[in-house]
């Protein structure tokens, strides 16, 4: 894995990352969205890793719903990162949901309870990060996915709203970077304002993760679409805001190139 | 266009008016809402700080931005922040809109670490009960104000997030409520519309004396891949500029329709007046045609020197007006006078006339008679 920035980087704004302030980066909302076809969870491993990296000091709060501790664990030992020893190292900390249910009594009056305690949780954790230590400024947010949390919030989107705007927060109170996954297709059936829609407003930077429109290909496994709003590198030249290229998903990386610059 | 939104609210309300309303209103495809809000909120300031405007001062109930955004917002269009607690007031309903963080703290599992800023901000800590909501606008502008009768302004940056804990009826009432008080010089908010059902943006629309909806350039297909190369070039294109559309209600009813373009860039959002064909459509009603419709100077001219047969001359002959049922003897005298008065006219080299001669005198009469009758078909 060589650590020189690849497309992805450069149109997240993360390319220079560890050389300048990750100020670039932070107070932002991240949303990926995938569908059945092409997943985007390759994305959260990336800026896991990203995040993680032994130059930064970027710390990263997990909160899954979707996999266990050990399949990212696994996923992110094959790029070169080893999740037990940054757990320990207090820079990753992960929250298994898997198992959470908002029933109606436990620990609040209403199922917004259960998410109630998450927030607080969080929270805890991001205050714990950013008084600890002073150059530790990069906290990244990261829930995989919105969808599994529905789930588990009875269904209730307004609730996970309430949830996303309390982690929206964090982001300018403490300069958090908020990454969340959620699923296009989903949605796509349903009549009037959804979630994902409301997502879509919160974020600043929205990647899309789809099928080739032409179809199947071997060599191509997807198209990433990154429409990065309102940024800017500090020096007063925005950046280009919309990207578009190809990706494979390779055993322990992924390659990004522009269509038609591969075999 | 933008600058007559800003001077409708900087005019503010007549007595037994209700205040002027602004609805600003944007969707996915042009999610420049927050945009157009700043920049009316800056303009508003400025009229304020200026003493323009007939509001003394402002109160921005903040939803989805952090007072502090909006302090630096301030600052960076040069506006003396440091005086904002003479005629700026933030409701902060961004920080803690659910008392989540208020209960977190009397557990002690986290403290209280609200970021410091130089503009007055008071925290509402539960957004569901509009009622106190209400009272703690009118207070926060009174306290601006004073109780006597001037007036404020008052900013909502998002009544989508109000929608989301109320009910469209409650919004309703709030939002017509401060329209109506004796207190407040005008009022704008910020709505995504595609996050509503029809009825509640049309209920706040019916609300507002101006609406100002933003639409995308080149509105993208509804459904299918973001991916593909067409909807990359409209995205392209849309990610950076848009449309406004205004519509302006007066009191007697009229209704005033404008379109500006604009483009957003880092400094702010910048409004032109439209360049493209579909403004030609609001400027004149005349459709393109292939054909020239109007007359140049010259034919104007040319037109108006044309001497029509039969029209009284001026030159001192009793007025004659051929009504196609003089006798034959009668035309030929009359054929004689107009060619000796063509003769005549012929010196003024510069005057058109038209000269008729009736063909023969079978050529029958006008009549109202049906030229088809004997047709048989």
């Amino acid at each position: 894995m060589d650590r020189s920035s690849n497309l992805l980087d450069e149109a997240l704004g993360l390319d220079d990352y560890q050389t300048k302030s990750s100020s670039v980066a932070s107070g932002r909302v991240v949303l990926i969205e995938d569908c059945v076809e092409t997943s985007g969870a390759f994305v959260l491993h990336h800026l896991i890793k990203r995040s993680l990296t032994p130059h930064s000091s970027g710390i990263v709060i997990f909160v899954a719903f979707a996999q266990p501790f050990s399949h990212y664990d696994r996923v992110l030992r094959k790029m070169g990162c080893n999740l037990v020893v940054q757990r320990d190292n207090k820079r990753f900390l992960f929250f298994d949901m898997l198992t959470l249910e908002c029933p109606d009594g436990d620990g609040g009056k209403t199922n917004e309870g259960g998410l109630l305690e998450l927030y607080g949780k969080i929270h805890e954790a991001v205050e714990i990060c950013a008084l600890s230590e002073d150059n530790r400024n990069c906290i990244t947010i990261m829930i995989d996915d919105i969808s599994l949390m529905e789930v588990a919030a009875n269904g209730s989107s307004n609730h996970v709203l309430d949830f996303l705007h309390y982690c929206y927060t964090l982001t300018t109170q403490f300069g958090c970077l908020l990454v969340s996954l959620n699923h296009e297709d989903i949605y796509s059936s349903m009549e009037g304002p959804t979630l994902i829609l409301q997502m879509e407003y919160l974020a600043d930077i929205m990647i899309k993760a789809e099928p080739l429109a032409t179809g199947l290909a071997t060599d191509v496994h997807g198209q990433l679409t990154i429409l990065n709003q309102g940024i800017s590198d500090g020096l007063g030249n925005s950046r280009n805001k919309l990207r578009n290229f190809h990706f494979k998903v390779k055993e322990n990386s992924v390659d990004y190139f522009y269509p038609g610059t591969r075999g | 266009m933008a600058e007559s939104i800003c001077r409708a609210l900087r005019d503010g309300a007549l007595d037994g008016e209700h205040a002027p309303a602004l609805t600003i209103k944007d969707s996915i495809d042009s999610p420049f809402g927050p945009d157009v809000f700043n920049h009316i909120l800056t303009q508003v300031s400025a009229n304020i700080l200026a003493g323009k405007s007939q509001s003394r001062g402002l109160v921005l109930v903040a939803f989805s931005r952090s007072p502090s955004f909006y302090h630096n917002l301030l600052k960076s269009r040069g506006h003396d922040v440091s005086s904002s607690h003479n005629w700026l007031r933030v409701l902060d309903c961004y920080t803690d809109p659910l008392g989540w963080k208020d209960r977190l703290i009397e557990r002690g599992s986290i403290t209280n670490l609200s970021p410091e800023t130089s503009v007055t901000v008071n925290l509402c800590k539960d957004v569901r009960n509009l009622d106190n909501l209400f009272s703690s606008i009118l207070e926060l502008g009174k306290g601006l104000v004073g109780q006597r009768k001037n007036r404020f302004s008052v900013a909502i940056d998002s009544v989508t997030e109000m929608l989301r804990h109320a009910s469209i009826s409650a919004v309703a009432s709030l939002l017509s409520n401060l329209r109506s008080h004796d207190q407040v010089s005008c009022e704008f908010w910020l709505l995504h519309s595609d996050l509503h059902e029809i009825r509640a943006t049309a209920v706040l629309e019916y609300m507002s004396s101006m609406l100002a909806t933003i639409e995308p350039m080149t509105r993208p297909p509804t459904n299918g891949q973001i991916g593909n190369s067409e909807n990359l070039s409209l995205l392209d294109q849309n990610s950076k500029r848009g449309k406004l559309h205004v519509r302006f209600k007066r009191r007697n009813g009229r209704v005033r329709l404008m379109c500006e373009e604009f483009c957003v860039e880092q400094s702010g959002i910048k409004f032109t007046s439209i360049s493209s064909e579909d403004g030609l459509i609001t400027q004149s009603l005349v459709p393109k045609v292939q054909f020239n419709l109007q007359l140049s100077e010259k034919e104007r001219v040319d037109r108006a020197k044309v001497v029509l047969p039969f029209e009284h001359q001026g030159n001192g002959k009793s007025i004659q007006i051929y009504d196609g049922r003089r006798s034959l003897d009668e035309s030929t005298t009359e054929i004689k006078s107009v060619s000796a008065e063509k003769l005549q006219t012929n010196e003024d080299s510069g005057k058109g006339e038209i000269i008729y001669y009736r063909d023969s005198d079978d050529e029958m009469p006008d009549s109202d008679e049906d030229p088809d009758d004997d047709l048989d078909i």
